[in-house]
């Protein structure tokens, strides 16, 4: 009963996290149509600005602050630099063009913070709270709740603020939008900031348990990816749900059947419910117009 | 008559001058080493030109049939004492089979599920190679025993890069021709519009499954080329990092055409090697370079320069 816990735990975390970088995907795919492959990469920086600037003697606060604006002017930096001068070529060229972003990302930070890991100690207190026998680490707590914190925040912004309404009429048909007088150009950099901004949030409050290194945004893309699509591609509940699955699978694959196959085992879970609901557990049916 | 990059017997001519001139001109084992690589990333990035440019179908897993190719040319003459020379085709063989089973259910997705889904598949294929250590040596990898012919083995660099010359040669060739062929139509059709594609009587699922199994041979026979030429195999040959590598290659010389798989390839394995001078500033200047590129020519680089030339002599 305490290792199931534990695993659940664990699962729940990690969830966490690739949720968050789902419902990053998820925002940025509904105004533009595209998969963003550097969304990884925002994590990445989370953490690593936040390692660095309290190197440099920052409170812990200011240094987060500072990162999730960093990550955010990255973000607007990719659409204005790199999405919107591509114009209207096809998704393959965008999404190459998107991994182009995070290999030069990748390669930035490899300059600026070096090829070894970095940590962050945590945040509150370094002794596990102990749940029924499992012992599960007080930063678990604070990821779980920022998810949470984040998804409530995203959900209201779109539903009760006009700039939400606005995100939420872009993504049903851009055209239209753009016909009532949505000012496409904005809620692109609304939509390529604020991905910036979970992803960066996701790193920073995660770091203290898996460490970050200039690398990690890669799997973690995956991982978000895989989970946007076990949610359904275009669904913010969807991503929510499909990253706390593939947390879940992970973790009990991780426990009871094998720790080395525990990936394959995650993208396995994901492609069988691919096969079952082709459109993803919450995706909106596709239509297809002749 | 002035000659057009689409003409097929002037694309195989022309390949076949540069890789005979390159073969007298290169100085030294290295070099000859790097047109190797160019030759057999072009040959598995062929495979890709049928499955996107051709047929439209997205694949992020392209690396794991690479994997299994390089791996049968390392496993089966170790463990099972099967020659060498054998080991590409029974590789294709196996990576063709395999395509074949899972790429019935996996081509009902589309778009970006399809991409997950081929990912997850290469993904698969690489965790395997990496924890079955006793068979495949595990993340170190393994060597590769050479090939002997005539009792001499082969371990020059001149000699794999004619072979592996040769191979892409044939390789392009058949591309080339697939073009005029009912399945080559079919290709087309269905990339352009499946509904329409349907409606003309063409077996959509069929015909999805018949440019994956070739696409995943393609990449298998290029795999096997690495593997014997290297004489030695590690799992990051079947990385996801490889699976993208290759779909860049394609897209950045143009997804449509063999050459420019072959131009792509260059420069994706030269660009490398050129930017080691650059030390630490490689990696985001080869990101850079692609962003660019992509932004500048979104239809590749072959494209952009056929077009000039048309223009030229217009």
């Amino acid at each position: 009963m305490a290792e199931l816990l534990q695993y659940l735990a664990t699962g729940i975390t990690i969830g966490a996290v690739y949720a968050l970088v789902a419902l990053g995907f998820t925002l940025i795919y509904n105004c533009s149509g595209i998969v963003n492959f550097a969304q990884g990469e925002f994590v990445m920086i989370g953490g690593m600005v936040t390692v660095a600037l309290t190197a440099y003697g920052l409170p812990l606060e200011a240094a987060a602050a500072g990162a999730v604006a960093v990550a955010i002017m990255v973000g607007i930096a990719i659409y204005v630099f790199a999405v919107a001068p591509a114009g209207r070529a096809s998704p393959v060229t965008i999404i190459i063009i998107t991994i182009g972003v995070s290999i030069f990302l990748r390669g930035c930070a490899q300059i600026l913070f070096g090829k070894q890991f970095h940590g962050l100690k945590p945040f509150l207190t370094e002794e596990p709270v102990m749940i029924m026998g499992a012992a599960v680490q007080s930063q678990a707590f604070l990821v779980i709740g920022g998810m949470a914190a984040a998804s409530l925040v995203f959900w209201l912004m779109l539903e009760r603020t006009l700039v939400g309404k606005a995100l939420l009429a872009t993504a049903a048909n851009r055209l239209a939008a753009q016909l009532v007088g949505i000012d496409l150009r904005r809620i692109m950099l609304i939509a390529f900031g604020g991905s910036a901004a979970i992803g960066a949030i996701a790193g920073i409050l995660v770091t203290p348990i898996t460490l970050t290194s200039y690398d990690v945004g890669t799997m973690l893309a995956l991982k978000g990816f895989a989970a946007a699509m076990l949610g359904g591609m275009g669904s913010p509940l969807g991503a929510v749900a499909g990253g706390l699955l593939l947390g879940l699978a992970e973790a009990l694959a991780a426990g009871y059947l094998s720790s080395a196959y525990k990936d394959a085992i995650a993208f396995l879970a994901t492609f069988a419910v691919l096969l079952l609901a082709p459109n993803g557990l919450l995706g909106r049916r596709s239509i297809n117009r002749v | 008559m002035p000659y057009r990059l689409s003409d097929r017997h002037f694309v195989v001519a022309a390949l076949a001058g540069v890789i005979v001139l390159l073969g007298w001109l290169l100085p030294n084992a290295y070099f000859l080493r790097i047109a190797t690589l160019v030759w057999i990333f072009a040959l598995a990035t062929l495979g890709l030109t049928v499955l996107i440019g051709q047929a439209g179908q997205v694949s992020l897993g392209q690396a794991g049939f690479f994997g299994i190719g390089a791996y049968s040319a390392a496993i089966l003459p170790t463990h099972f004492g099967v020659s060498p020379l054998v080991t590409p085709f029974v590789g294709a063989f196996i990576s063709g089979a395999l395509a074949f089973v899972v790429g019935r259910p996996i081509l009902r997705l589309k778009g970006h599920y399809l991409a997950i889904a081929t990912l997850g598949l290469g993904f698969l294929i690489s965790m395997v190679l990496t924890n079955e250590a006793g068979w495949t040596g595990g993340p170190d990898g393994m060597q590769v025993q050479r090939p002997v012919v005539f009792g001499v083995n082969l371990r020059q660099p001149a000699a794999w890069y004619w072979i592996s010359a040769v191979s892409l040669l044939i390789g392009g060739w058949l591309v080339l021709n697939l073009d005029g062929t009912t399945t080559g139509r079919a290709f087309r059709a269905l990339r352009d519009s499946e509904v329409a594609a349907s409606v003309m009587g063409i077996d959509v699922s069929r015909m999805k499954l018949r440019a994956f199994v070739l696409a995943a041979i393609y990449a298998s026979c290029a795999g096997s080329l690495l593997g014997l030429s290297n004489g030695f195999v590690t799992p990051d040959q079947s990385s996801f990092l490889q699976s993208v590598e290759m779909v860049t290659m394609s897209v950045l010389g143009g997804v449509h055409s063999v050459v420019g798989a072959i131009v792509g390839s260059a420069m994706l394995v030269l660009l490398p090697q050129m930017l080691t001078v650059m030390q630490d500033y490689e990696t985001l200047v080869l990101g850079a370079i692609v962003v660019v590129v992509m932004i500048f020519l979104p239809g590749g680089v072959v494209p952009a320069i056929a077009a000039l030339t048309r223009r030229r002599t217009r």
